[in-house]
Order: C-alpha cells, then structure tokens, then sequence
C-alpha cells in the first residue's frame, strides 16, 4: 500500500508520514506550494513558506522518502484567496481554512492520490477516522484541545474512505513526544496560527493590497439606526467583535450587522448580540445529514464549543434552532454538525 | 536516497556526470596547488601557474587570441550576468535578446532596464527559433550588444547564431554578439570563429566539469566591467579568490569534451533518435517540441497531451528514472516555461512537456532501455 502525505513541515504533519512508514506503507511526502509573492517566490512569512517547506524536505530526507512540492498556486488562488478578499468587502466573514480543505487539499489532492498511484491520503490534522461496518465516521480528535473535526466536515464517505489521519489517535503531547525520540527536526517546532497567506499577521493589510477601497470609512449605528461613531472601513469588523469599535458609551457593545453597500456597522449590547438561531446553505454530508426535528450538536465558530440546537429546516436552506440563545454566528463561517464526537457534516452560515 | 549512478539518469542537461579525470585533477589542486593564487610566495606561485596554465588551454580551446580574455567565473549565470551587465560598447545602451533566454540573461537584462537601458526582446517561431532577419529589425545605433544563446536548454534547438552575428555585423560593425553556450558547450562545436560571437558563455558542470565554476570569453579589446567588487582579480574584471581547483578541473573537462566531442555526439544523436523513434510510436499523440528544427543531439523535449509533467516526472521518479520539465522554482515546484510559452504553448500544453537529456556517460543502449521504461510509465499514468 502506498501513501501520500500532505506535509507542511509541522510537527503533526511530519509525525503522520514516520507513522504511515511504521505502519507498513510505501510513504511519498509532498508540500503544497499555495501562494507565493509577485516574484513567483514562496513567502519567506506566514505559514506555508519556503522555511516550512525545506522542513518538510529535510524531514522527508530523514525518513528516506520521495518529497516533491505540488504547484497549487492557481487552485489556491481562485478557490481560497480571492473568495476570501471578495468575502470580507460583502460585509462576511471568510474561513480560507476550510475553503482550502474543501476546494483544494481534499479535492485536487485526492485526484492527485489517484493519478500517482497511491491508495491513501495521509494528512496532519487533528480528527479521527472511523470504519463501522463499510461505512465511514469523521470523529473528534483524542486531544480535545487540537480538534480539527470542523475543519474537515466536507469529506465525504468516498474521501474518508481514502484519508487516514494517525495523529488524530494522539495528544498533542503524545505527537512531540513521538517526533523527539524519532529525532525530527520539526518536534518543538510553535504550531501556526495564522491565515497561511497572510504573510504580515494582519488580514487587513493584506486586504488592502488586493482592494485599496477597504479603507472606504462610514457610519457607526445603534440599533435605533442613529449614527454613533465612524469607522474606517467595514471589512476591519466582524460579528460578535467588541474591540476597536471606536465608540465609548459605557457597557460594552458587539458588532450586530455589517453593510457594506451602506458602509455602516450596527453596535448593540450584548443582549443585542443574541439569537435564536442560524441558516446555513451548501451543506455537505459526511454519510448521514439529520431530518428536521432532530436534536444534534452544532459549532459555529472554529474556536467555541458545539452547542445543542434543533434541525428546523433542511434542504437547499438548512436552520437551526439553538436550545439557548447564542451570540450571533457571523455570515461566512462554517456551521458544523455534531451527534456527540461525530461529525455529520456542515455548510456555511449566511444569515443568524 | 537514490545517486545519479542508481538511477536512469536522464537529466544531462541539467547536470551532467563529472568525468574520471576531472575528480582527480580537482582533487589533486586541493592537495598540491590549494594556496592563494594572489600570494608572493612560492606555493602561491604553484597555484597561480596551475590556473593560467588552464586559461592559456582555454583560450586555445575557445579560438579565444590572448590568455587573458577569458575571465573565469563562478557559473554560467555569473558569466551571463557579466557579459550583459559588464560589456561596454561606448554609449550605446540598449540590448537585444530574445524570448527563449536563460533567466541568468533575462534577468541581467531586467536588471538593465531598471537601471535605465532599453531593452528589446526577439520572439521565436513554433519549432523555437530565432529568426536573423527578425532579430536584425531590432537594430539601431542605439543597440550596443545582442545575446542570443547557442541553444536553448529546455528544447535543444540549436539557434542560428554565426548567421544572426553576420547580419548585425552587416548592419552595424560596431555591435558586439553575446552567447550563452552553457547548454551547447557538451556536443556542439563552440568557439569564438565558429560561432562568429564577440564572447560566450560557459559553465563546466554542464560538460563534466565541477559546478561553481565557468567562464566568459571575450574576443580581445573587448572592454568589460566588473559586476563583483573586490580585490581586483582576473585583471579587475572579477573580484574573489581565484578557484584553481574548479579552474583546473573546468578546463580538464573542456579538453576531453572537445577531444570526444563528435564521437560522443555521433552516438547520442542514434541513441536519442531510437528513444524518440519507440516513444513517439507507442504514443502517437506526443510530439517531439522543436522537431522541425535543428536540435543538440543530448536534448529530446516531448509533449504528452493530457499527462501533467508534475505528475509524470513523480511517477518517473518513483521508477528510478531521473527526468525534468520546464525549470524548477527555489521550492522544487513545476514552474510554467517561458521557453514554451515564446513558442505559443498554452499553459496547459506547457504543463504537459518533458525533457529528457543524455550525456557523455549514457551507456550504450539506453535510448531503447529508457524508451521502455519510460513508455511503462506512461501506460500507468494514460
């Protein structure tokens, strides 16, 4: 059995291929080259740069196995970079991550699985993969703190039947601890936060050099539709967010809405803040959606926990009702579903 | 991790195998000529007449008239850099080149142009030529140098060099032609008469030589400024500690590569064709780029419609066999070639090329063995 894996240059990464090699497998690693500056140079800052990859080459030299770095930069561009700028300047707000994952990591690289005849799809990520009988389950990692089931709800039963994630069975710790004794130079290696394309640390400047008219200012509304304060530009703003308003007014106050064609924000309370429930659209499956009237679990953002909710519409439009009020999702993020440490599969928010 | 010697070694072009003698003659400057040449005394003296014993067999090589008009340097790129960056001719300060160029000219005259120069740029037609005629439009008493390489690297196809000298000398004596002989050096005759050029190119890893190591020849009164600064050395026009073993050992490769140079071409050009001959009838879809053209022997580029050269070199690689497509970014990823693209590939067609090159140590036989290993790979992938 052959496998490709998906290495970065990370810990995790660089764990899984020493891994699938202990496991049996014939391992070819390979790096995807998915930005790079105006010069056709990978970036030197960020994640996913030339740094990352020489890691990820020297590791794979370590464990004496073929390494290639894949050129996706026209992929990445079309399906993740300019769907993000495009997000933020119509008022949402964009997980590049997950589009990354559903348009390019698992899409063009499970084809490209095929065509260089390996059998599996190996990657770094956080996430269990579980076989039931001939059907597959997406679960929750051992190491709660590092779950990355919600950026993995796009795969569906043909892709999980094809993707083996071995550090998923792993605390973070365990993963370092692994990578130290096997004496991989990437074990204390920091973990990346960052948008990997966003070289600077700061999604506005980078914003800003696709579309100088971010900075375009506009009015601060309360929710009686009075001008409250300024801004300088809606796409520095996002749902929920509470820092950097601008306006002082005592009790704290959260970004309830954001205009762009008015070039407005509106502020409440947060009280204000809270909803319902949300209405996702594109929902992918990962074996079984739920039906309407179902109770599961969903997570709405990549850095809270699943809440319960009820399914109360599904089909083109899916919504839900959450069992308590929760601060409003923000348009343009991924809603996941859960039935327990399962993943059910997910789509993405566009009104709360 | 596989050596060049375990694999089906295609990459010649690349980078070819360092013949016998040379590792021997380099190893042996490292032991008994490893001073500094600049220095007074008596071993600085040794290594200093090793190394302008070398120039003096280049010069003779290259058709070039006094010793001192080859200016050793640290590659092809360096010797490109300093041909356009360096070449005075008065005050005329466009240049002409063309659109299939080595990066290691297209970025010198980038670099130009930023700086103020003007810069023409020669297309080619669909077997990758340059046309004299096209290229002769281009001049003015503007144009103070024209580089126009021997052969392309990616393709092979052999440019008219000596006919698009003769006709700018017509236009315009005053004029001086560039090559860059980098890719030919190894199966083509290359020297300043034959190839009717004011200077070229070389550099020594690419005919059996070790890298680092290369040379710009100038015919003689050729004026050339420094494009590295320091201790004044090769007569001012490089700075930097003499290489006296990469010099010998260049120079060394040089010798044989001329000695052996028809034979060695003779036997390539059969085992090539015969590659190309059971290629092309297995796949009748893939098409042999610059065919139509005259070609370097050591050179077969081939499109195979609907296979992505990433994905074929990977499978080739898995396979042992060592090939190459377009050039490779500082990352290692497939970049597009602007070779291709100056021919009017799309970027899809320039995607789906390989280059395959033989060298002086391809062993006998293997345009068939490689043929049907590389025929194996493609029923895997197609």
């Amino acid at each position: 059995m052959k496998a490709l894996v998906a290495m970065s240059g990370g810990v995790d990464s660089s764990v899984a291929a020493a891994l699938m090699l202990e496991r049996g497998f014939d391992v070819i690693g390979v790096t995807l080259k998915q930005w790079e500056g105006p010069d056709g140079a990978m970036p030197v800052a960020g994640c996913c740069t030339l740094s990352d990859a020489e890691d990820a080459r020297r590791v794979a030299a370590q464990l004496d196995i073929p390494y290639y770095v894949l050129d996706y930069v026209e992929e990445f561009t079309e399906a993740v970079v300019e769907p993000f700028a495009q997000g933020y300047l119509d008022g949402l707000t964009p997980n590049p991550c997950i589009e990354c994952n559903r348009n390019v990591r698992f899409d063009a690289l499970l084809d490209r699985t095929d065509e260089l005849g390996c059998d599996v799809l190996v990657t770094g990520h956080h996430a269990r993969v579980e076989k039931v009988g001939d059907r597959y389950r997406l679960r929750k990692a051992v190491d709660g703190t590092k779950d990355q089931s919600y950026v993995l709800h796009m795969l569906s039963q043909e892709a999980l039947s094809k993707v083996i994630l071995p550090v998923g069975e792993m605390t973070k710790t365990d993963v370092r601890a692994y990578a130290s004794t096997m004496g991989l130079r990437t074990a204390t290696k920091p973990d990346s936060q960052d948008i990997c394309f966003v070289t600077s640390g700061d999604y506005r400047d980078f914003l800003r050099g696709m579309h100088p008219e971010v900075d375009a200012p506009g009015d601060v509304l309360d929710t009686s539709g009075a001008v409250v304060g300024s801004h300088g530009g809606t796409t520095n703003f996002t749902i929920g967010q509470r820092k950097g308003l601008g306006v002082s007014v005592g009790e704290p106050r959260y970004v309830l809405d954001i205009e762009p064609r008015e070039q407005t924000i509106t502020i409440g309370t947060y009280e204000d803040l809270l909803v319902d429930g949300c209405t996702a659209i594109d929902m992918r499956s990962t074996g079984s959606l739920p039906g309407v009237g179902d109770a599961i679990d969903v997570k709405v953002r990549y850095r809270s926990e699943p809440v319960p909710a009820t399914v109360a519409e599904a089909g083109e439009r899916w919504t839900f009702r959450f069992d308590e009020r929760q601060p409003k999702p923000a348009p343009g993020q991924a809603l996941v579903m859960y039935d327990g440490e399962y993943v059910l599969g997910g789509g993405t928010i566009v009104a709360a | 991790m596989t050596n060049m010697t375990d694999a089906l070694y295609l990459d010649h072009a690349a980078t070819t195998d360092a013949h016998p003698e040379v590792v021997d003659v380099v190893a042996k400057a490292m032991t008994d000529t490893n001073a500094n040449a600049s220095g007074l005394h008596g071993p600085a003296r040794a290594a200093k007449n090793a190394m302008e014993e070398a120039r003096e067999e280049a010069a003779s090589l290259l058709g070039v008239g006094r010793p001192l008009d080859i200016v050793f340097t640290s590659g092809g790129t360096e010797a490109d850099n300093l041909a356009i960056g360096g070449i005075r001719v008065g005050d005329r300060r466009t240049v002409v080149t063309t659109a299939i160029e080595h990066e290691a000219v297209l970025e010198s005259v980038e670099a130009r142009r930023r700086r103020g120069d003007e810069v023409r740029i020669v297309g080619v037609d669909v077997e990758g030529r340059v046309s004299p005629a096209d290229l002769v439009d281009h001049i003015d008493p503007s144009v103070g140098l024209v580089s126009v390489m021997a052969a392309n690297n990616e393709t092979g196809v052999i440019q008219p060099v000596p006919e698009i000298a003769d006709q700018v000398k017509q236009v315009d004596p005053n004029v001086l032609v560039h090559t860059d002989a980098v890719q030919a050096f190894a199966t083509q005759p290359v020297d300043l008469a034959t190839m009717d050029v004011d200077a070229l190119s070389l550099a020594a890893h690419k005919f059996g030589g070790p890298k680092g190591v290369g040379l710009l020849a100038v015919r003689s009164a050729i004026a050339i400024d420094p494009v590295l600064h320091g201790g004044g050395q090769e007569a001012g026009r490089r700075s930097g500690t003499y290489n006296v073993p990469g010099i010998v050992g260049m120079v060394t490769a040089m010798r044989i590569t001329v000695r052996d140079r028809d034979a060695n071409a003779e036997r390539l050009k059969a085992e090539r064709d015969e590659f190309e001959r059971i290629v092309t009838s297995a796949y009748p879809d893939a098409v042999v780029t610059g065919a139509g053209a005259d070609r370097l022997v050591s050179h077969s580029h081939i499109h195979f419609p609907g296979t992505l050269a990433e994905t074929l070199l990977i499978r080739l690689d898995t396979e042992g066999i060592a090939a190459a497509a377009g050039s490779a970014c500082q990352s290692g990823a497939v970049e597009p070639s602007h070779v291709l693209t100056a021919m009017g590939f799309d970027d899809i067609a320039a995607g789906e090329c390989i280059r395959f090159s033989f060298g002086w140590s391809s062993p006998a036989g293997i345009g068939t063995d490689a043929a049907k290993r590389v025929v194996a790979v493609l029923e895997q992938v197609r």
